[in-house]
């Protein structure tokens, strides 16, 4: 994630002064939270996902409202 | 010149019926909102009995009195067997196609459409739970806070806006049509595919909004084919030769609060400065409906768009520079027109998003949803080494917008709130203070049993005559708290409510 994140970055036009940004000390600690935080939540909702992901896709179909 | 924006959202939620062979999710939905209607109206559980029908619904009571012109009735097309409720809050809660649908109740600010909005999520999982009760072992509604369902079937959440009639309309659309394109940095709610006609699932892999797949046209009265960014539905609900309402149905359905902050509040201000005409045209979108779709399907935020002057710009670009306006304009003119000191909130949070946009979208995780759900997606997309068009990854988008609190991943985001819970369930049973909902509500809430019918500008009471009494409500900032408090609290009875309103 952070290294897409980074690589994301480096193909817009401020390219420079954001790479630099994201690896200064403090950009780098919430990095790790975020990772973190993240690997706890994912750990979390594997217990709530839908077992069966494909057939939970496949049967949520909607009507077209409005 | 610029009229206060009195502002609301109409919701259609997503709905399944799970452990049936052949679920009709019209009976779905009329099932989930009568399930909530009957335990209101047990004594004891709710705060009120509010079973007053939609104005159109009941048998008409008397023809005279219903006396509607062409600008009060509803659209032709609304399925009047079905249910159709209004609340306490002043909100209107019913069957539309096949979703149950809540409109909120007219709002002052931004910050009371939040309030709202979160306060319709929890009637639609206290319907949940009403529901379930009735329900055989096995079976159970589940409702979607979302606008697509993967495959191409797209339903709305519309936003609406009251304008100075006089305001031309072409003026209208070219500037609302450069904001709706651009603000999708921040309102989008993300999604997981692509629903193109004739394109793959996988044509995209993620994208900032649910909704810019299906609009096909820049301008037009659709709202269910061949959308289009400006829909021209010319319904005010209000005073027909002093405003128009604008209808906008190119909007997701946003979780984070913040969006639906910033959602609204952008675009109350942005249309201000249309009526008021302070906006010129340098930032005109060359070719809207591309460009909707450029903006969602653009992840680095960097994609350029052609304006009409030959230029180009980004969708972050555009929003720096309709900020700047709006600053500007506001500083100028002040915050009557757009929502009081709200407005202030509003053009903070939305330099702030920008910033954030622009520096590190992580940073904007539980204030903006597409950041949010990609967030998730991503994550889990690289722990179990998936590929992009893998169903788990479509599985974890569903069930981003899943509301029962239990399964919802949008709960577990750790959302940044603008409104306590407790105020929240408050609004769920009391109406806004500062718009006509506050009379409608109340009245709801005081005389429910004397209420015959309402609708947006107008109630119909059993005074117990001969004949039943209308009350017009045709000005959106009347009948607030301000206006009727006092009356309604020193009113003994209907009657005398109505003998003194009429003094």
């Amino acid at each position: 994630m952070a290294e897409r994140e980074q690589r994301r970055r480096s193909e817009t036009p401020h390219s420079t002064e954001e790479v630099e940004a994201a690896s200064s000390p403090a950009s780098t600690e919430r990095s790790e939270r975020l990772k973190g935080e993240l690997d706890d939540l994912l750990d979390e909702i594997d217990e709530v996902l839908e077992t069966n992901a494909e057939e939970f896709v496949k049967s949520y179909i909607q009507k077209g409202g409005e | 010149m610029a009229v206060p924006k009195t502002l609301g959202i109409e919701t259609e939620y997503g709905i399944v019926h799970r452990g049936v062979p052949d679920p009709n999710p019209i009976s779905a939905s009329s099932l989930l909102i009568n399930a909530y209607l009957s335990r209101l109206a047990d004594p004891g559980t709710g705060p009120g009995a509010p079973r007053a029908g939609w104005d159109f619904i009941d048998e008409s009571p008397a023809v005279d009195l219903r006396g509607f012109t062409p600008y009060d009735a509803m659209a032709p097309d609304i399925e009047t067997h079905l249910v159709n409720a209004v609340l306490t809050n002043g909100a209107r809660y019913y069957v539309d196609h096949a979703h149950p649908e809540l409109s909120t109740p007219e709002c002052a600010d931004a910050l009371s459409v939040v309030l709202q909005d979160r306060a319709a999520d929890l009637i639609l999982i206290e319907s949940m739970a009403a529901a379930n009760e009735f329900l055989p072992e096995g079976q159970e509604l589940v409702v979607y806070k979302n606008n697509s369902d993967g495959k191409g079937n797209s339903y709305g959440c519309h936003e609406n806006y009251l304008m100075d009639r006089a305001t031309p309309f072409a003026r209208i659309v070219q500037h609302a049509t450069t904001h709706f394109v651009t603000r999708q940095v921040f309102t989008g709610a993300g999604k997981v595919g692509c629903e193109l006609p004739h394109r793959d699932r996988t044509y995209i892999e993620f994208q900032l909004t649910q909704r810019a797949d299906f609009f096909e046209e820049e301008v037009g009265l659709e709202t269910t084919l061949k959308r289009p960014i400006i829909n021209t539905r010319d319904e005010p609900h209000a005073d027909p030769l002093r405003y128009r309402r604008l209808h906008v149905i190119v909007g997701d359905a946003n979780l984070c609060e913040v969006a639906t902050f910033l959602k609204v509040g952008t675009t109350a201000i942005i249309l201000a400065m249309v009526e008021d005409d302070v906006l010129d045209s340098t930032l005109a979108l060359a070719d809207p409906v591309r460009a909707l779709q450029a903006v969602s399907w653009d992840l680095s935020l960097s994609e350029p768009l052609t304006l009409t002057n030959g230029r180009t710009a980004t969708a972050l670009e555009v929003q720096w520079g309709l900020l700047e306006s709006a600053r500007g304009y506001v500083g100028e003119r002040g915050t009557d027109a757009v929502g009081g000191p709200v407005a202030n909130d509003v053009l903070e949070r939305w330099e702030q998003v920008l910033a954030g946009l622009e520096s590190d979208p992580s940073e904007l995780i539980g204030q903006v949803d597409w950041i949010t759900k990609r967030h998730v997606v991503e994550g889990f997309r690289d722990r179990h080494g998936l590929s992009a068009g893998d169903l788990r990854l479509a599985a974890l988008d569903l069930q981003y917008h899943d509301l029962r609190p239990d399964r919802s991943l949008f709960a577990r985001m750790g959302a940044e709130a603008l409104v306590g819970p407790e105020d929240a369930m408050r609004a769920t049973g009391y109406p806004p203070t500062d718009t006509r909902a506050f009379f409608r509500g109340r009245c709801l809430a005081l005389w429910p049993e004397r209420v015959v019918a309402a609708n947006w500008d107008s109630m119909v009471f059993d005074a117990g005559g001969e004949t039943l009494r209308r009350v017009p409500m045709m000005e959106p900032s009347r009948g607030t708290q301000e206006h009727v408090g006092t009356l309604l609290e020193t009113c003994d009875s209907i009657e005398e409510l109505l003998d003194r309103l009429s003094a």
